[in-house]
């Protein structure tokens, strides 16, 4: 498949370009942060986002969703990360709904899916444990009972947690932390008796929450996938994650670029425009390098989950990695070549800024993939 | 979920054919990696072919005019359109198939003839680039124009029917081998520095014309010094408008650029991790012995990676009619740098043995050579920072670039 966008992907980032920058510039993430707003996200933005159908974009439309791909939902979250949109979007619609996918026997995807397309279901993956992410250290014990399985533990910088209708929790039915084999997949209702959830304000005034499970019993439908097994959708719903993740820090990086280089030909200071001096704009120059070369890392990627090629899961790590370096660059020059101005609060550098850094954090950082890519290669 | 775009049955048709010639053609002793400077065959009417099987190879590629695939089939190319070409590349990797003849007349004088060339000129110079017959140098750096090109001396002055060309060039790859020289000359002397060059072709026999090779710090170097002396061009052959030789040059530059960029890409050598798994060794879990190498090194593969498919959506949107010409620069920079990246990484991971400078056992010191070479990806074909000030001013458009 070409590296470039079709007719119909570039449509549809033309109507997610205007309806964001419409709808849900910066200075709505402001609002939000500012007003202390209790969801950290517009529930009447998300009802239109899921009017416009981009809450279905990866959801099959025998579910209820547009059936399109993971290239459809990164051209999407591209815009997001131009306009740092506050929503559930890549927790619920890209990370759970690709689990759900991968993993869901029919009657899960029938009784969730649909909810989740249409917006008024939020679910989100509750994976990390530690403070660095790491699937395979996952701890959190289910003991098998008579009805089902007993849950017990904690979960940390769980996505949107704190709005979500449902989780779904990685879980150790058997082996030790550490281990590759065990991890079982669970579905479960956030109103469960015993599941407490902790808000977690962050530094991008994003959601994040920490979860905890206090020996909640599950049915036996709960699990999602098989036992024991739950690697394989948990992955795939990471790969999803990673790369979208990678796609919001693309847009990050071209918004901030593009922001950077205009205040370059306006700014002046001794009595030239600050744009002329040479060491700036070989700065500039690399650093457009760089968001070219993330640009067709991330678009590879989400081709090649969609296609489900061998060589996906190295070219997620791939996109991961170099978004996050790529767009860790992009930030620091943006505050470093504004100034004075770039350090305020009032301006909107900062928050492009703290945002980057979760994402960077998220589903494993820039030498957590490098890592897995010598892994994948055997060195 | 979207799947792939199944093929168009006529560019399956074309690649299950394109296999299977390839199976039938392409000899065996051709299928295997490139080890030595023996291998790459660069044609030209003083070439020496290694084996049959190259000249075998070469011979039966130009009859298919798939030496220059997109090249019309008048001038030797084969036609193709630029999938079909992709596709043919694409079964030539999967095979291992070696580029038939390498050429600076293919990579960079050809798409120039093609722009600006008449039809005459294309008629008489193209064919036997497609055929590897005449070999190709490129006449533009001189002492004092390197990085600043357009400062160039060397001056042909018009007699006519003809010019006459004095001056000398510097850094002109493989002057003593080539037997055609694609020249960069200044035929306005008065003229401001863009606006009095021109862009003629000349024989390298011609009389008055001597070359003198340059040693590097690598101990080889295909590199010479050239000098021409009352050197006699027909008007004929000069290419594009007189005075106008500087968008000719820029057009090839964009050409020379991509190819140099081109060795940011590893092609079919050997990963560095798996390299540096077998010099270091392993520790108990199998990793590079050396773990602040071995994350250099993901590092570095990370990079490569990007840059490889890169190279990738650059052809893909030049096919879509997205391209940038001045794209060929953010390639170059990029490509040049990552190259010596690994050399560095290389050496780093060789350790003493990669120091052996004189051994078969080293390969006459080929990878400490082969590194110390690569210091000049970042200044011929125009320096990196010549790179990031064409971004600068043609991508960025920043004030006073």
């Amino acid at each position: 498949m070409a590296l470039v966008l079709t007719e119909e992907q570039g449509m549809l980032r033309d109507s997610a370009k205007s309806f964001l920058a419409d709808n849900a510039p910066v200075s709505e993430l402001r609002k939000l942060r500012d007003t202390r707003n209790a969801d950290g996200f517009s529930r009447s933005l998300w009802k239109q986002f899921a009017e416009m159908g981009f809450t279905g974009v990866l959801i099959p439309e025998a579910y209820g969703g547009m059936g399109l791909g993971l290239v459809e939902a990164g051209v999407v979250m591209e815009e997001i990360g131009r306009n740092l949109t506050a929503s559930p979007f890549l927790a619920s619609n890209v990370v759970a709904a690709t689990a759900l996918l991968a993993a869901g026997t029919e009657a899960q995807k029938q009784a969730i899916l649909p909810k989740i397309a249409s917006g008024e279901l939020i679910a989100t993956l509750a994976v990390d444990e530690h403070s660095k992410h790491n699937p395979r250290n996952t701890a959190l014990k289910a003991e098998k009972s008579a009805s089902g399985y007993t849950l017990d533990g904690h979960k940390t910088f769980v996505l949107d947690g704190h709005v979500a209708d449902l989780f779904i929790v990685a879980a150790r039915t058997s082996g030790a932390k550490g281990e590759l084999a065990g991890v079982t997949l669970f579905l479960v209702d956030a109103k469960t008796k015993g599941v407490s959830v902790e808000r977690v304000v962050m530094v991008d005034a994003h959601n994040a929450a920490r979860v905890t499970l206090n020996n909640i019993p599950v049915p036996e439908s709960a699990v999602l996938g098989k036992v024991g097994e739950g690697l394989l959708p948990l992955n795939a719903a990471l790969s999803a994650g990673r790369v979208a993740a990678s796609a919001e820090m693309l847009g990050i990086a071209d918004e901030v670029f593009a922001r950077t280089v205009n205040y370059l030909k306006e700014r002046q200071q001794f009595t030239k425009i600050i744009g002329e001096f040479q060491a700036l704009q070989h700065r500039a120059a690399h650093l457009y390098c760089e968001i070219e070369f993330t640009r067709s890392a991330v678009l590879k990627a989400l081709q090649a989950l969609d296609e489900g090629t061998p060589t996906a899961i190295g070219l997620a790590s791939v996109a991961k990695a170099k978004a996050g370096t790529t767009v860790t660059l992009a930030v620091q020059e943006g505050v470093q070549m504004h100034g004075g101005i770039g350090m305020t609060d009032e301006f909107e550098m900062g928050f492009f800024m703290k945002r980057a850094r979760v994402l960077q954090e998220l589903f494993g950082d820039a030498t957590y993939h490098a890592d897995l890519l010598a892994q994948l290669k055997k060195y | 979920m979207s799947t792939a775009m199944a093929e168009k049955p006529e560019l399956k048709t074309f690649r299950e054919a394109t296999r299977a010639w390839l199976e039938q053609n392409c000899p065996p002793e051709m299928r295997k990696p490139v080890t030595s400077e023996d291998d790459v065959c660069w044609g030209g009417r003083q070439w020496k072919f290694s084996s049959d099987a190259q000249k075998v190879w070469l011979e039966r590629m130009a009859a298919k005019g798939w030496t220059v695939p997109t090249w019309p089939k008048e001038y030797g190319g084969g036609g193709l359109s630029g999938d079909e070409a992709k596709i043919l590349a694409q079964e030539m990797r999967a095979l291992n198939c070696r580029a038939p003849v390498q050429s600076f007349g293919i990579w960079m004088l050809g798409p120039a003839l093609l722009k600006f060339g008449t039809h005459e000129q294309k008629l008489e110079f193209l064919p036997p680039i497609a055929r590897g017959e005449i070999r190709w140098c490129q006449g533009y750096s001189e002492p004092n124009a390197g990085s600043d090109l357009a400062s160039l001396q060397t001056r042909a002055e018009d007699k006519g029917d003809h010019f006459i060309v004095n001056g000398q060039k510097i850094w002109t790859s493989y002057a003593d081998k080539a037997d055609w020289i694609f020249c960069l000359v200044r035929t306005d002397p008065q003229a401001k520095k863009h606006t009095g060059i021109s862009f003629v072709l000349f024989d390298m026999e011609t009389p008055g014309v001597t070359t003198k090779p340059i040693l590097l710090i690598s101990g080889k170097s295909p590199f010479c010094e050239t000098f021409f002396d009352n050197v006699r061009v027909e008007k004929k052959n000069l290419v594009g408008t007189l005075n106008a030789g500087w968008d000719v040059a820029k057009y090839l530059l964009t050409h020379e650029r991509e190819m140099i960029g081109g060795i940011g890409d590893r092609g079919a050598a050997k990963p560095l991790g798996v390299f540096a798994l077998e010099q270091v060794g392993a520790d108990a879990q199998g990793k590079v012995a050396d773990p602040v190498l071995r994350a250099q090194i993901a590092q570095f593969e990370v990079d490569e990676a990007a840059f490889r498919l890169t190279m990738e959506r650059a052809m893909d949107m030049a096919r879509a009619g997205q391209g940038n010409p001045a794209f060929s620069s953010v390639l170059k920079y990029y490509g040049a740098e990552l190259n010596k990246r690994r050399h560095e990484l290389m050496m780093q991971a060789g350790g003493s043995d990669a120091l052996d400078w004189e051994s078969p056992r080293s390969r006459e010191g080929a990878l400490a050579r082969a590194w110390l070479r690569t210091k000049g990806n970042s200044i011929e074909g125009g320096t990196s920072e010549v790179q990031l000030n064409v971004i600068a001013k043609r991508i960025l458009n920043l004030p006073g670039a």
